[in-house]
């Protein structure tokens, strides 16, 4: 049994909502003036000026609420969720950068923070310099960024412009000094929200690398905030699923993960009524599966097209076109291409096709089906009717590719 | 179990314990202060011609512009000490107290953006700032001293004090003046904005008020106890005996400004420390 690391007991923290005060001493001032005069205060807002009586509660906003959990030395604790679910708040206080609003948490070991890489940088300063003073703003003393020096600089790839100020770096330069500094810092437990969103995909490998060592070599514990579910599932044991402020589910990352996106899920992979449609209406599609629910990329996807026709049609074809999130269309699968013709019986007929491997990297992207007759007689047309999701490829196959919309397999020489 | 319990290194709780001075937490990130204050100094004159220069040339002209206006147009008199060492010595001291409360009210504002990514014992910015403007005191002490032998040699009238020897703890002094007094202010400005711009003008108007460009002699007999509640105003004429023997400010009067001191400076702390845990949220 491992050592309890960190300790989280009913952490709260609520917001107030709107203006705490009026901003100003002067406003302040005059609202006070005012009610002494028995007047309405002339900088309130008008909502306020109305209803007086009523009790404000609703103006307070639970960021976090309840939250208790447990991390054990070591361990690597992903944390997903939504945007506005509380993640961000939570490593904010656990970085003591704001306080609960009720709670306690009890902490083993020094806490870095990879809230945001580079902060403290001096734009006036050179690489060096900023080495220097970034790390000690994480809490590095000067003898430990001494040991380290050759390493980070190293790490950073930026050797040549170590001695120029960083406000003359191009951007990336910056980024990859500054999370240079922050992962060679040597805190028992590391926190890091979505630093992995910087840098060139080779970078973003290294920093990925840079993080498995430092938990499972090092034997540190890493709480690691991302929406990059790939890499919470290469890196992560556990997992919690925050959403609006509570845990909802606390256990294994697979499972975390597979809950977290099912219930994403509810409007993607599903056949939706579109909204332009047009066709001879002979025939009609009424729904459209995609198997399996959760399709991944480079695995194995079926489509199937569920047709009510309400006569016996001759030489139909299907065909289903994709687009990427921008709207540029990507390619189609079109039955006529395989030379292939169905006759469509009265009543529902139900026509597949099946890729073996799917050819879209993970991402959302638009389905348009198409059913017709002869090649050019649109019996039904329905744009955008469907949102694919496709999700990364659990083998970590072509897992780097978010960028290119496409993949496939390709044999090289030995 | 309650051996484990003891063990815990850091426990965040809502609030910060009612006077909570970590001095431990503040000792652990003397690197930091010693890397801001390296920081200021170096960064303040990277890309000027003159860098380091600038030390000096902003007191020697402030010293000229009094030297014509006040001493020569006005004419105000300097108590028989050499009009250029009279005003520089009240404008370095003056200056060291002006950067250490101006900078120190400013803590929270400035540097909202690094204190909301990242934790660290945040009375470093404030006492890191007065540290670096200590730097810039003692240059500009050193060209004063070296101004000041060079009159000496050319046979002006005055003699130092025994009261040289207190002039460490007159600066330091200042200094906790001016930290403790901005510490509120920057407390305060989480809330309230309209402290910043008052800052900048209320210590030029602060300066009038006390003997710089003027010696205490020619304020009247019946505003000096008023006068003298301003607890700059004792250091400074500390600060002006130990090098011309002039007045001596009284023990009563020296008394109550090292009281005030004091007493801004812990209520400076105990306001900070309950600001500093949430004023991300309000920033």
């Amino acid at each position: 049994m491992s050592e309890t690391v960190i300790k989280v007991e009913n952490i709260s923290k609520f917001y107030q909502l709107g203006l705490i005060n009026h901003g100003t001493l002067a406003k302040d001032l005059q609202g006070w003036w005012a009610k002494i005069r028995g007047k309405d205060d002339p900088n309130s807002r008008i909502s306020m000026v109305s209803n007086k009586n009523t009790n404000s509660d609703t103006d307070f906003i639970y960021a976090l609420k309840d939250v208790s959990f447990d991390v054990q030395q070591g361990e690597v604790l992903g944390i997903i969720g939504a945007n506005g679910a509380g993640k961000s708040t939570l490593l904010k206080i656990l970085s003591r950068v704001t306080s609960p609003t009720s709670g306690c948490i009890k902490i083993k070991g020094r806490i870095g923070s990879l809230l945001e890489v580079g902060t403290g940088f001096h734009p006036e300063l050179t690489g060096r310099e900023n080495i220097y003073l970034n790390g000690a703003i994480l809490g590095m003393r000067r003898h430990e960024i001494d040991k380290k020096l050759d390493e980070i600089i190293d790490f950073s790839g930026v050797e040549k412009f170590i001695d120029t100020p960083v406000k003359r770096y191009s951007s990336g330069m910056y980024v990859r000094l500054a999370f240079a500094v922050a992962a060679h810092l040597d805190p028992e437990i590391l926190v890091v929200d979505e630093v992995l969103a910087v840098g060139d995909a080779d970078f973003q490998k290294k920093c990925l690398g840079k993080m498995d060592d430092v938990s499972k070599k090092e034997g540190r514990t890493v709480l690691f905030v991302s929406h990059n579910m790939a890499a919470v599932k290469q890196l992560c044991d556990r997992s919690l699923i925050i959403e609006k402020g509570s845990i909802i589910f606390d256990g294994d990352c697979g499972e975390a993960i597979d809950k977290y996106t099912t219930d994403e899920m509810s409007e993607f992979n599903k056949f939706l009524p579109s909204v332009k449609r047009y066709g001879s209406g002979e025939a009609k599609i009424v729904d459209f599966i995609v198997d399996p629910k959760k399709p991944e990329c480079a695995k194995e996807i079926k489509f199937t097209f569920v047709i009510n026709s309400s006569c016996e049609i001759k030489d139909a074809s299907c065909a289903v076109s994709f687009r990427d999130s921008m709207g540029n269309l990507l390619f189609q699968f079109f039955s006529e291409n395989m030379n292939k013709t169905y006759v469509l019986k009265p009543g529902i007929n139900k026509i597949s096709v099946s890729v073996p491997q799917c050819p879209l990297v993970e991402g959302i992207y638009r389905s348009s089906l198409w059913l017709g007759k002869n090649s050019k007689n649109v019996l039904d047309f329905c744009e955008d009717s469907l949102f694919l999701k496709v999700f990364y490829n659990q083998e970590g196959k072509f897992i780097d590719n978010r960028k290119y919309h496409i993949i496939f397999d390709s044999n090289w020489s030995d | 179990m309650s051996a484990e319990k003891e063990n815990w290194t850091t426990i965040i709780t809502p609030r910060n314990s009612f006077f909570r001075l970590n001095l431990k937490e503040l000792w652990q990130y003397r690197d930091l202060i010693t890397s801001f204050v390296k920081r200021d100094i170096s960064a303040t004159y990277k890309q000027t011609i003159l860098g380091p220069l600038w030390f000096f040339i902003q007191p020697i002209f402030t010293t000229i512009m009094f030297l014509i206006v006040f001493g020569n147009i006005a004419k105000i008199p300097t108590d028989g000490v050499p009009q250029v060492l009279f005003y520089m010595n009240g404008i370095i001291l003056w200056n060291y107290f002006s950067k250490c409360l101006v900078s120190t009210s400013n803590t929270f504002v400035t540097n909202s953006a690094i204190f909301k990514k990242v934790y660290f014992s945040r009375l470093t910015m404030p006492i890191s700032n007065v540290i670096s403007a200590l730097v810039q005191f003692i240059i500009q002490f050193i060209l004063f001293i070296i101004i000041l032998i060079a009159y000496k040699i050319y046979g002006a009238n005055f003699k130092l004090s025994t009261a040289v020897f207190a002039v460490p703890l007159f600066v330091l002094q200042m200094a906790v003046l001016g930290l403790g007094l901005g510490l509120i202010i920057t407390s305060l400005t989480t809330k309230y904005r309209d402290l910043t711009h008052l800052v900048g003008f209320a210590v030029q108007l602060w300066m009038y008020a006390t003997p710089i460009v003027y010696p205490l002699s020619m304020v009247p007999e019946k505003w000096r106890t008023i006068y003298g509640l301003n607890p700059v105003v004792p250091i400074l004429e500390g600060f002006k005996h130990a090098f011309f023997s002039t007045g001596m400010p009284s023990f009563t009067e020296y008394g109550i400004s090292v009281a005030t001191t004091i007493f801004l400076l812990f209520a400076g702390i105990f306001i900070f420390n309950k600001v500093e845990k949430n004023f991300v949220d309000t920033v």
